[in-house]
This record gives C-alpha cells, sequence and structure tokens, in this order.
C-alpha cells in the first residue's frame, strides 16, 4: 500500500471525497451568505436556520403529502425564497436606517423563533428521509465506496453556484441587483425599483439556503440544530473568501472542505478548529478576505 | 458603532421608583418557585425528551415508572406517590441543575432514570450531597460502581462490562477477532471501548485503532472510512441511540458491510425498529430483558405499549422494576428516609417483571442474569416486533464486574 | 441637578435590603445564576453599550475562568477565594492577548473575529483533559472562603456571591464614570473625532476589552462555585448570544440593563422552561426580535423614556 507521510494513500483520498461533498455544501450556504452580506451589507444570522427549514420541509412534503425528492429540489427553494422576502418586507426593511448591528441581532431572533418552534415540535434526534431510489447505491472508486447520492449532490451544489454566479456577474439582472444594492439613491433615479432589488437579492440569498437543505435531507441527519451547527463554520467561510465576493464563497467553501478532509487524516481533532484558525489569521492579516474588496 | 440611545442620566429618585416596582412585582411572582410539597411521595424522572435517547428512555420512562407506582396501589406508607419528570436534553449541567432544584426545592425523594452517562455522574454526586437516593437506569459508565461510586446511587440497569464485555466475547468467538471502534466521545464511549477491549484481549482477538466522534454527530462518513482503512474485521460502535442508528445507516451507504462485520455495542429494541432487520440481522445483542421473553414480560410489555405505542426498552422496562423496588423498601422500611430505605433495598431479594433473585451489592450494582440475543432475519420475523432469538443466558455473577477487581471505596476488601 | 444624595442612598439601601433579604424567599441557587448572568451581562454591555464594540465571544472568557477556577480548586486544592481570583486574573490575560489582535478591526469584522477566537478556545476546551470534554468539570467542592466561611450552604454562599456581584458592578460603574469611560464614550460616538483629537484609541479598546474580558470571567468563576461544576455550554457560542440578548433587552449604556436584562431571561426559562418546556427559546427570541424593533432602547431605557415623558423633562 503507497502511504504519502505515513498515511496510505486510500485513506487520504477517501478523505478527501468526502471532504469534497462537505465543502459543496459549504459553497453553497456561504453563496446565499455572502450575496446578503455583500449586496445588503447584513449578516444573516439566521441562515443556517433557513437551511435547516429547507431539509425539514423537504421531510415535511413527503411524508404529509406525498411529495417526493424531484419536486422539493424546485419547489422549496422557492418556498423560502418567499419566506425570505416575507422577513425582508416585514421585519429588516425597519431597519436599514439603524447601525447594522441590529440587522444581526433581528436574524439572530428569527434564527431562535425557527429553530424553537421546530425542536419543540420535533425534538432533536433527527428525522428520517431515505436516498431516493434513482441514488441508491454506491460507485466503486476502488479506494472507497462513493454513495451515489453524494455524487450527485457535489454535481447540483457546483451547478447551482455557477449558475447563480454567472447570474449575477453575466446578467442585466445581476447588473441591477448590483447596482441597485452598491448605489441605491442614483440607480433609483434611473426609475429603477430598488426596494425590489433589494427584496430579491435577499430572497435569492435564502432560497440558495433552502436548496442546501434540500439537499442535504437525505444525507445528513434532519434535526432542528443542523443549521446552528454549521452557521458558525459558513461565517467563517465567508469571512475568509471575502464577504463581498461571490467567487470567493464558492472557491474557500470548496477548499475548506478538502482541508477539513486532510485535517481529519492527518490530526483528527483539529478538524473542527482548523476553519477558525485560518480565519484568525485571515482577518488579522487581509481583513477583506482573500478574494475580497473591503466594503 | 450603534449610537447612544438618546436619553440623558435620569434622576436617582426615578430610578428608585423604577427599581423599586419592578422588582417587588418580579418577586412577588417569583416567590412561588420557593414552595414545596412534602406530603406526598415523590419520584422524579429525569430523562431525555428530546434529544439522542429520547426513543429508548424519554416519556416511555415517565410511563413506565407512572406504571410501577398504579401497579403498587398509588401509596405507600399512607401518603400518595406523585411521579414527576423533567428533560435535560441530554446536559450534564441542565441534568444536574435540574436535580439540584427537585431535591432543594420540590421535595423530590427519589430520582430515577438519568440516562446518558455524563447527567447520571453529574447527579449522583448532587444526591450523595444531599442524601438523597438516585437509581440510575439509563446510563452504562461504570465509573457509577468504581471511581464515583457512593452510598447513595445504585446503577440498576446494563452497563459497559455487562454489555461491552459479553458482546466482546461473543463476537470474537464467532470468528470477529480484530476490531475498530468508532466511539463516542464522552464517558459512556469510553467505557464502553474500554470494558469491550478487556474482554476482547482475553477472548485472544485484537484492537486496531479507534476514532473518536462528538456525541450527536450528523455525519459518519470520515469516521467510517477510518474503520474501512484499518482492515479491520470487526466496526464496534461504542455509542448508542441516534449515534448508532446513523452509523449503521451510514456504514451502509458506504459500502461498510460489504466487507467488514457491525457490532453495535449498545443496541435496543427501539434502535432495532427504527433501522429494520434488513440493517441489522445478525447482530449480537447483550440485554437483560427483552419483551417476548415470558408471560410475564409479554404482559407487562403489551400494557406498555398501550400507552405508548412501543414495546419497552431495556431502560424503561428497568425504570418500572427500579420504582416498584423501591417503593417496596419505603414499604418494609416504614420511612422514606434515604439512609433506611437504602439499607433496605441492599437487604432485599428483588423480584418483578426485570429481574428474578436480584440484588444490590455495596458498590450500588444491581446483579441480574443477561442475555446473549442474535437478531433475526427478516425471514425469521413472524410477527411485529418479533426481532431477538436467544442465544444463551449468562448468570449475573458473570455478566457483571466481580466484586474484587472493583475500583470502589466503599467495598471492604 | 441630580436628586439630592439622600434619595440616591435611600433608592440603593432599598435595594441592598432586598438583596439581602431575597435568598429567603426565592431559591438561592437560581438568585446567584441570576447575579452571575447580571454581572455577565454588565462586563460585557461595558464594550458594547459604552464603547460600541460588539464582541460575539465573550463566552471564551466566562468559560476560561470557569474551567481554570474549577480545576484548581478541585484537582490542586485552592482555595475558593483565590480560585476565583486565578481565574479572574486568566480571563484578564485572555481578553488581554485576545483584544490586542482583534481591536485593529471595526464594525462586523470585529465581531466575526471575536467568534472565531471564541470558537477555537471552545475547541480547546473540548479536546483538553483537565476539562473533561463532554462530560465537564464536575463535582467542583466550595470550600471555605479564608478558612471561615463554608460554602458548602447555599444561603452562606449567596451573601458572597452578592458581595462579588455588587464589587464588579461598582467596578463597572467607576469606570464609566471617570475621565477614561468618557473617552471610551468619545470613541463609540466618533472614533474618527477621537483619534483627531490625539488618543491612542486602539489602547484604549484595549484596555476596556481586558475590563470587560476580567469581569466576565469573574462571573464565570463565580458560577463554577455556585453550580460546583463546568461544562462546554459556558463555552459555547449561544452564551455569547445570551448575553447580548440579556443588554438589549436590559438596555445598551445603561448601567442596570444588563441587570434587568439578566434577570428577566434567567427567571423567564427558569420559569417556563418546566411549563412549556424548549418553547422557552421561541419566546425569547420572539422578545429578542420586539426588542429589536420597536424597545431599541431596552426595557431600562423605555421605562426612563416613559418616565421622562410623564413627569416632564428633568434636567441632569
Amino acid at each position: 500500500m503507497n502511504t504519502i507521510f505515513g498515511v496510505p494513500i486510500t485513506a487520504l483520498l477517501g478523505q478527501l471525497v468526502v471532504g469534497l461533498v462537505n465543502g459543496c455544501f459549504y459553497a453553497v450556504l456561504s453563496l446565499g451568505l455572502s450575496i446578503i452580506f455583500g449586496m445588503l451589507g447584513l449578516v444573516n444570522f439566521a441562515h443556517g436556520a433557513f437551511y435547516m427549514v429547507g431539509a425539514v420541509l423537504t421531510w415535511f412534503a413527503l411524508t404529509q403529502f406525498g411529495i417526493g425528492y424531484w419536486w422539493c429540489l424546485l419547489l422549496v427553494p422557492m418556498v423560502l425564497a418567499a419566506l425570505g422576502a416575507a422577513v425582508e418586507r416585514g421585519f429588516l426593511r425597519w431597519l436599514y436606517r439603524v447601525d447594522p448591528i441590529y440587522g444581526l441581532l433581528l436574524t439572530f431572533g428569527l434564527a431562535l423563533i425557527m429553530e424553537g418552534v421546530l425542536r419543540y415540535r420535533y425534538g432533536v434526534g433527527g428525522l428520517p428521509y431515505s436516498i431516493p431510489d434513482t441514488f441508491q447505491g454506491a460507485f466503486n472508486l476502488g479506494f472507497m465506496y462513493l454513495p451515489k447520492y453524494r455524487a450527485w449532490a457535489v454535481l447540483a451544489a457546483l451547478t447551482v453556484c455557477i449558475a447563480t454566479w454567472l447570474v449575477i456577474e453575466k446578467t442585466p439582472l445581476g447588473a441591477y441587483l448590483r447596482a441597485a444594492t452598491e448605489n441605491p439613491t442614483l440607480v433609483r433615479a434611473f426609475g429603477i425599483n430598488v426596494p425590489a432589488m433589494i427584496t430579491i437579492t435577499f430572497a435569492v440569498g435564502v432560497g440558495l439556503a433552502g436548496f442546501a437543505g434540500v439537499l442535504a435531507a437525505p444525507a445528513t441527519q434532519i434535526s432542528p440544530l443542523m443549521g446552528s451547527n454549521l452557521i458558525i463554520v459558513v461565517f467563517a467561510v465567508v469571512v475568509i473568501g471575502g464577504m463581498s465576493s461571490i467567487l470567493g464563497s464558492i472557491v474557500t467553501g470548496v477548499g475548506l472542505g478538502l482541508i477539513e478532509g486532510l485535517t481529519k487524516v492527518f490530526y483528527p481533532q483539529a478538524s473542527s478548529t482548523v476553519v477558525f484558525f485560518i480565519m484568525a489569521i485571515v482577518l488579522l492579516i487581509r481583513p477583506a478576505g482573500l478574494f475580497g474588496r473591503e466594503r | 458603532m450603534p449610537k447612544s440611545p438618546s436619553k440623558p442620566l435620569w434622576s436617582q429618585r426615578q430610578k428608585l421608583v423604577a427599581y423599586c416596582g419592578g422588582l417587588i412585582g418580579l418577586l412577588v411572582s417569583l416567590g412561588a418557585l420557593g414552595q414545596s410539597n412534602s406530603s406526598p411521595v415523590k419520584i422524579g424522572v429525569l430523562t431525555d425528551m428530546t434529544g439522542l435517547y429520547s426513543d429508548n428512555s424519554g416519556k416511555g420512562s415517565v410511563i413506565a415508572t407512572q406504571m410501577a407506582v398504579d401497579d403498587f396501589g398509588g401509596k405507600v406508607l399512607g401518603r400518595p406517590i406523585l411521579v414527576v419528570s423533567a428533560d435535560h436534553q441530554g446536559k450534564a449541567d441542565i441534568g444536574a441543575a435540574k436535580a439540584r432544584e427537585w431535591l432543594d426545592t420540590q421535595g423530590v425523594d427519589v430520582i430515577v432514570d438519568a440516562v446518558n452517562s455524563a447527567v447520571a455522574i453529574a447527579v449522583s454526586k448532587i444526591a450523595a450531597d444531599k442524601h438523597k437516593i438516585l437509581i440510575v437506569s439509563g446510563a452504562g459508565s461504570t465509573r457509577l460502581t468504581n471511581e464515583d461510586c457512593n452510598p447513595y446511587t445504585i446503577h440498576y440497569a446494563y452497563d459497559t462490562y455487562s454489555t461491552g464485555g459479553t458482546l466482546g466475547k461473543a463476537v470474537v468467538q464467532q470468528g470477529g477477532s480484530t476490531w475498530y471502534f468508532l466511539t463516542a466521545d464522552y464517558t459512556f464511549g469510553r467505557s464502553m471501548q474500554d470494558d469491550t477491549t478487556r474482554a476482547i484481549k482475553a477472548a485472544g482477538g485484537q484492537v486496531l485503532g479507534q476514532s473518536f466522534h462528538p456525541v450527536n454527530s450528523p455525519d459518519f462518513s470520515s469516521f467510517l472510512l477510518q474503520a474501512q482503512a484499518s482492515g479491520a474485521q470487526v466496526v464496534g460502535l461504542a455509542n448508542a441511540g441516534g449515534d448508532t442508528i446513523n452509523s449503521v445507516k451510514a456504514a451502509a451507504e458506504y459500502g461498510i458491510t460489504k466487507k467488514q462485520k457491525l457490532a453495535g455495542l449498545l443496541v435496543m429494541i427501539n434502535d432495532v425498529h427504527s433501522l429494520g432487520l434488513g440493517l441489522t440481522q445478525g447482530m449480537y445483542i447483550a440485554d437483560g430483558f427483552y419483551w417476548d421473553t415470558n408471560e410475564q414480560t409479554r404482559k407487562f410489555s403489551k400494557a406498555f405499549q398501550s400507552k405508548s405505542g412501543r414495546m419497552p426498552s431495556t431502560i424503561q422496562a428497568a425504570v418500572y422494576s427500579s420504582t416498584l423496588e423501591y417503593l417496596r423498601a419505603v414499604q418494609a422500611a416504614g420511612t422514606d428516609d434515604a439512609d433506611a430505605v437504602m439499607k433496605k433495598l441492599k437487604a432485599m431479594k428483588l423480584n418483578d417483571v426485570f429481574v428474578k433473585d436480584g440484588v444490590i451489592r455495596e458498590d450500588g450494582r444491581m446483579v441480574h442474569d443477561y442475555y446473549l440475543f442474535q437478531i433475526k432475519t427478516p425471514a425469521e420475523s413472524k410477527y411485529p416486533w418479533d426481532y431477538y432469538k436467544l442465544v444463551s443466558t449468562i448468570p449475573g455473577s458473570q455478566a457483571f464486574q466481580p466484586l474484587s477487581e472493583s475500583r470502589c471505596p466503599l467495598v471492604k476488601k | 441637578m441630580r436628586a439630592s444624595p439622600t434619595v440616591k442612598y435611600l433608592g440603593l439601601a432599598v435595594l441592598l435590603a432586598v438583596g439581602l433579604a431575597a435568598p429567603f424567599g426565592m431559591y438561592p441557587v437560581l438568585l446567584m445564576n441570576i447575579l452571575c448572568f447580571a454581572l455577565f451581562a454588565s462586563a460585557f454591555n461595558l464594550l458594547l453599550g459604552y464603547t460600541g464594540l460588539l464582541s460575539f465571544g465573550h463566552a471564551a472568557f466566562f468559560a476560561t475562568a470557569a474551567y481554570l477556577t474549577g480545576h484548581l480548586i478541585k484537582v490542586h486544592n485552592f482555595g475558593p477565594g483565590l480560585g476565583i481570583l486565578s481565574g479572574t486574573l486568566a480571563a484578564a490575560v485572555l481578553g488581554f492577548l485576545i483584544g490586542s489582535l482583534v481591536v485593529r478591526r471595526q464594525g462586523i469584522y470585529f465581531s466575526m473575529i471575536t467568534l472565531a477566537m471564541s470558537q477555537l478556545m471552545y475547541f480547546i476546551f473540548l479536546e483538553a483533559s483537565f476539562t473533561g470534554g463532554e462530560d465537564g468539570l464536575q463535582a467542583i467542592p466550595r470550600g471555605k472562603l479564608f478558612w471561615l466561611v463554608n460554602l458548602e450552604n447555599d444561603r452562606t454562599l449567596y451573601y458572597v456571591v452578592l458581595a462579588i456581584f455588587i464589587f464588579g458592578i461598582a467596578m463597572i460603574w467607576r469606570t464609566i464614570h471617570s475621565p477614561f469611560g468618557q473617552v471610551l464614550k468619545a470613541i463609540r460616538e466618533n472614533e474618527a473625532r477621537a483619534i483627531s483629537l490625539g488618543y491612542d484609541v486602539n489602547r484604549y479598546k484595549v484596555l476596556a476589552f481586558v475590563i470587560s474580558a476580567a469581569l466576565a470571567g469573574l462571573a464565570g468563576a463565580t458560577k463554577a462555585l455556585v453550580f460546583t461544576f463546568v461544562t462546554l455550554t459556558d463555552a459555547d457560542w449561544h452564551t455569547s448570544g445570551d448575553v447580548v440578548l440579556m443588554t438589549l433587552l436590559g438596555g445598551l449604556g445603561t448601567v442596570s440593563g444588563p441587570v434587568v436584562g439578566a434577570f428577566v431571561i434567567v427567571a423567564l426559562e427558569n420559569e417556563l422552561s418546566d411549563k412549556v418546556g424548549s418553547f422557552v427559546t421561541v419566546i425569547i427570541g420572539a422578545i429578542f426580535v420586539i426588542c429589536v424593533l420597536v424597545f431599541r432602547r431596552g426595557i431600562v431605557g423605555e421605562v426612563a423614556a416613559l418616565y421622562r415623558r410623564v413627569v416632564g423633562v428633568r434636567e441632569v
């Protein structure tokens, strides 16, 4: 068996693949978060909760209405986007004139409410969601078995990330969104409905969180705490990548998943800490992040 | 930066008025907290209602306790019996704080269940401080009868020595001689790993390595890959409840079970029910109770099922049994004073649906017979909940840690 | 001008009387819990309300002091007084280390880095053997203060905790009403102007950070003695979130605000957790949202504003 630094290559590759899968989830989540921060200047503490709601909704749709996985992939992000729009209209818009800290605190409160309600209703044990039949089984990669579902998750996540990036950076709608959030007064003078743009931006961010939730439902334990455990890591990813850089979050998300996988091989106990370590260093040396511009 | 909320400093008089009014109001409303009711005999069921172990314990434990109270007659020494319960959510600090509050202000006489070893150990210290009895039915760590033993704690049902020890030996004898552990990173997991390792080595096997995972882990992929890389014949799951269920599922997903055998070290009937026989068939279970063993257990279990919707797990049956025996001891001692009742409990022979001729030793260990089961294949299962077949019976004296090896200071050597 | 000193002292005397009598009517451990969190929140408020820095990682100081105090008392047989002192000192040192690194950044980046640092500390505690990891550090003996006062008795301990609390609040009060405190307020109001006036703003921020960390540590060390154990929950970022809540609810930038906030939240959690279980989080979250939207001045701030409006504006 070949080894690198005393570790069998098969083990290394295996952990890297798992890391890649995790990294794709980080990427989708941090994409949503950085869209919201980059364009609205708002730190969305409820992002993890929205992700969790997406997963729970997927389970709920199946068990209550018999709506299967494929429909959920389409519907749940839309429902979440609508929820996000409602939150923005109902709550956030009152806070644009005051210190941005209050926006952060509001989303923190909303997260508590969402998690609290679902925790009260369903406990933290975990709701079962089985892998859709299309994806049962695994690919034999030689050094490990990669469950087909996870391979699909990687594909779906990366596709959505790249598509979103393209829309925002390369299409007229994206241009309007970017302009409206960068200089609202001027853009409004052009007759563009700036408040609508802002709502759309937030809704898109939340919708992405919902999408991640659907993707996660068959792969991980659906629990009201799943967002809470993840949100801190996602923050770290966004900060490292550059809070306003969309490309930065995608790259950093995937990269971080890989680094975590590597750490698991050589020093498993540190795998949860390594991201914060990196984040602290980046913040000290280059606070705008690896890809960002200071806002 | 937040700007200062625009208000000038207010005069001291205004502050005074606001304070007094607010404080008086709050104190009055909170004064009710100081009330305690000492007339009934209170049994406190401290359990995990929403977390990892809620199926194996949780509300079922409360139901079991109430059943015991009802079967005993609802009254002891002329006093009514009251069952109270609380959810410690799997956290030692919440459990201990609740226990302390119960014993200080609510007049609770005995605490039962205490599922989750970290909670059990924390609560046992508090109960010992306050000279009240704790009967643990839901924790596995052997520390309760060794380093952390005290005169007020009884370790009633399983522990990692009896369960892990029996299983380690059985699996090695069946051919699984090299092991890799997936261990929950807290006292229970480590205790299980240690005790199983001892049995493995005694039977001639070896342990190739382990991975520690956080309790309530969302994802076991990377740990299972490490297990796979080790090449061990057996992957021992030194975890329980939701963690075991998720480990088994993930192992199937990643194809671990194609080449390696899984040994769930603390699997209960609810876990088998959740996972289904397809994923669990052939696994060994070491346990002190199974609902389908004899007429008495069947009767009790069906009654339990009608109230809770499931068959009782070992923990729930043990909570029933321990409550019943506690009440019998109180009756026999003529008082609910903890020292007197404890003395009676250690002198009695315990006989009920859970235990035959059981004894509580001086280290707090309740010794009873143990069984080795194997999970049936789907074809062998004839009716709902028909999951286990009996392989052998192990007398209590062999299943549990002998007193001679005990590290408990209460044991006279 | 201010109300006469007589009224002021009378007010404080009434409060003190209530504080001294309280353990006879209410469960002392609950009261001590409230006092510890009130101190913790007040320490946090020194940074947020008075210096304008939102730290999302204060649990790190709380837990560091708690673990160290617990460990020293349990394993190395320190007395409670020395134990608490050591814990507080450790928190202060940690505050200095983290503070020096962190004050270079502003606004949201400041908050994020405090969060990162706090998570680092969390994982250190998770892995370190002396903390007991997920099991926690348990059965910390309360011991005898100054070799005389037996702290095992809840009521006795309560008075000690009350004294510690009063000391902590007094320190905060003193800090705020000193020239140093004035500079902090200046920094909060307009940092650029403070710099232009020649103040070494970062040094002031670090010092405020250290004081805040030390007092948060004092609260943590005391709590370790009250509950006789320390667990990872104390280092979790949700605990940091709790104090933000308490401070906001009570009123930023007021001395009594965090105390009131702590009182309300701890009491609420205690009262309701038996009746509605984990729904308590929802209620607290809802209160929080309402506060952020409508009652940004917090309970104390709103009551003060209401009083002023009803009675007429008073001169300060």
